[in-house]
């Protein structure tokens, strides 16, 4: 680490981890809905939970994206950062608002759009922290060195404050409602979220491989090209069946199968550049993250989207457990594990220590990781039994819930496995440090306690 | 192919595409926007029930356990044409009064069947504005979707 500032990512890390435990747990709960119908029908009714589990995800995520930025703007720039306090001041708003959501959730008190359920006040205080965190980064970004990868990086999170804007527009349309809160989600994580994705890849890449900045930065330039030319008209695959008129089905088909390009290319830059680079890092664990983070991105998004976002095919599967089986794959695989791997990566610089229990890491990567697999799959095979029960075959809705039950109790243990792998990944990172580099790698590590 | 690209030429082709795409976007949901205010749905029918209709949907977060149009938490049934399942098209009163005593009954309590919460605590004049936004929605112009009436 060569810059002091640098540490400021290090309460977001934390932060962030310990939202992402809530996270889980509120999944399991949920998980366990389904397999057990009465299951805390009094207590805490299924829509609180599920509303709980999906906004953790996404405050967590950001919060962790905020550390990242903060963790490598200053390498990038190469100056310290504008002003640690606004960054915590500003980590402080973000978590106090996103806790007085959760709370406020446990006693009824929300809105009612899917993901935008926060309070009035909570969307503004969060609003006004994302601002701080813009300013902060910005000023810091403009006092150095520009490089793509910081460019990028900010230009990915500026888009994503403006188009949460829309969240605060709710027409009484339904239809116009619902293409408007697309502006939010879809072109949050099929649009500038990718342009996030790509440019903390290449950033880990730049430290991890020891490839050219100058040929990273090309690729990185050439990936969130194919993000937005095919995300932005991508979004048509949102817009079939809401009241919008029928040319997005044919737009939504050519650009919802390109969205899969950006997803395969990243693959080839994370895998090709490891091949390419000759520094030999000792941070395995990282390793494992950033290309898992692409691998499973591809199949989660990439793979699981194009399965279904075909006019053709949504046509009878939309809205059925394809889509939650997708949409937790495609979470995990391209935002999730990649804020594991960017925090596999600062951790132990952020705690001064070379790269501590990475075996422990590892092991969480292949429990999660196996884990959302087969959570995905036993959700697949579930989606295309209710597909042709409900859609095909007329079943009503809570017949064919029947039918399907083993799936989700299958589900139900993937999830118990995702928790315990993730309860191992934050005893791995934030837990005492055990030496546990990999023996090959221990005479570089070494060398590039900085690197 | 990324061999004969510069860095710079690559940067400027993602910015123009990004822009030339965006403007496109816009300029289709803008028309989109026509599109649903004149045709799709029925917009000058957005009578007060409705709007009121959806302010309890949206206050009692149903999303997180239905969908609507397909989009939401798949836990319980679509509500898209739930007006349409309850015979509106036919028999209006049928329907309105068959939706309304279906949620008033909540909880069922039914062993081992997913329990809807308890909704005793909206008024006769939401809950005939739910149904009013159910009948509403059920006109939107959807493309024929859902396949079959069971949503």
């Amino acid at each position: 680490m060569k810059y002091q500032t640098q540490k400021v990512a290090y309460p977001f890390f934390i932060a962030a981890l310990l939202l992402f435990a809530g996270q889980v747990l509120f999944g399991l709960l949920a998980g366990a809905v389904y397999v057990w119908p009465e299951f805390m029908a009094e207590a805490m009714p299924f829509h609180i939970m599920r509303m709980s589990h999906t906004n953790l995800l996404v405050v967590w995520l950001l919060i962790g994206f905020f550390g990242a930025t903060y963790y490598l703007l200053p390498e990038e720039a190469e100056t310290e950062l504008h002003s640690p306090m606004i960054a915590y001041i500003q980590l402080g708003i973000f978590v106090f608002a996103g806790a007085a959501a959760l709370v406020g959730y446990q006693f009824g008190i929300h809105e009612g759009r899917e993901f935008l359920e926060q309070p009035l006040w909570v969307k503004i205080l969060l609003t006004i922290s994302f601002l701080m965190f813009l300013y902060n980064g910005s000023r810091t970004l403009l006092a150095g060195r520009r490089t793509a990868i910081s460019m990028i990086l900010m230009a990915g999170l500026w888009l994503a404050a403006i188009f949460w804007l829309f969240s605060f527009y709710n027409p009484s349309n339904l239809s116009l409602d619902k293409m408007y809160w697309w502006y939010v989600i879809h072109l949050w994580v099929e649009g500038v979220w990718g342009l996030i994705m790509a440019s903390l890849l290449a950033y880990l890449l730049v430290k991890m491989s020891g490839v050219d900045r100058e040929i990273i930065e090309k690729w990185l330039y050439v990936i969130v090209g194919l993000v937005l030319f095919a995300g932005l008209l991508g979004t048509g695959h949102h817009y079939y069946w809401i009241g919008t008129p029928g040319y997005w089905q044919p737009l939504g088909n050519i650009f919802g199968a390109l969205e899969v390009l950006p997803l395969f290319s990243m693959v080839v830059f994370t895998f090709y550049m490891f091949w390419q680079g000759s520094r030999n890092h000792p941070n395995k664990a990282a390793i494992l993250w950033t290309l898992g983070c692409a691998v499973m991105a591809f199949f989660g998004a990439g793979v699981w989207g194009l399965m279904h976002n075909m006019s053709w095919v949504n046509y009878y599967s939309h809205g059925t457990q394809v889509t939650a089986a997708h949409g937790h794959l495609a979470f995990y695989g391209a935002y999730v594990m990649l804020n594991l791997a960017v925090i596999s990566y600062a951790m132990p610089q952020l705690r001064g220590k070379l790269p501590y229990n990475q075996i422990r890491n590892m092991w969480s990567f292949w429990m999660m990781t196996g884990g959302m697999a087969f959570m995905t799959f036993t959700l697949t095979f579930a989606g295309v039994v209710q597909t042709h029960l409900q859609r095909v075959m007329g079943e009503n809705y809570m017949t064919t819930q029947d039918q399907i039950w083993v799936f989700y109790a299958m589900r139900f243990g993937a999830g118990i496995i995702v928790v315990i792998g993730a309860l191992v990944f934050l005893w791995a990172t934030l837990g005492k440090p055990r030496e546990q580099t990999p023996k090959g790698a221990a005479h570089v590590a070494a060398g590039s306690a900085d690197g | 192919m990324i061999e004969g690209l510069s860095r710079n030429a690559a940067r400027n082709i993602f910015l123009g595409g990004s822009i030339i795409f965006f403007i496109i976007f816009v300029g289709l949901t803008a028309h989109s926007h026509y599109y649903i205010v004149t045709e799709s749905t029925d917009h000058e029918g957005l009578t007060e029930s409705v709007k009121l209709g959806k302010h309890v949907w949206e206050r009692e977060s149903c999303i997180n356990c239905h969908s609507l149009l397909g989009e939401g938490a798949y836990f319980a049934p679509e509500l898209g044409n739930v007006w349409l399942r309850y015979g509106g098209a036919e028999d209006p009163e049928a329907a309105r009064q068959g939706i309304k005593s279906w949620i008033s009954l909540q909880p069922l309590g039914v062993p081992g069947r997913r329990q809807m919460p308890s909704y005793k605590h909206l008024t006769e004049e939401e809950l005939d504005a739910l149904v009013d936004f159910f009948r509403w929605t059920s006109e939107i112009d959807t493309q024929d979707w859902p396949p079959t009436i069971s949503g």
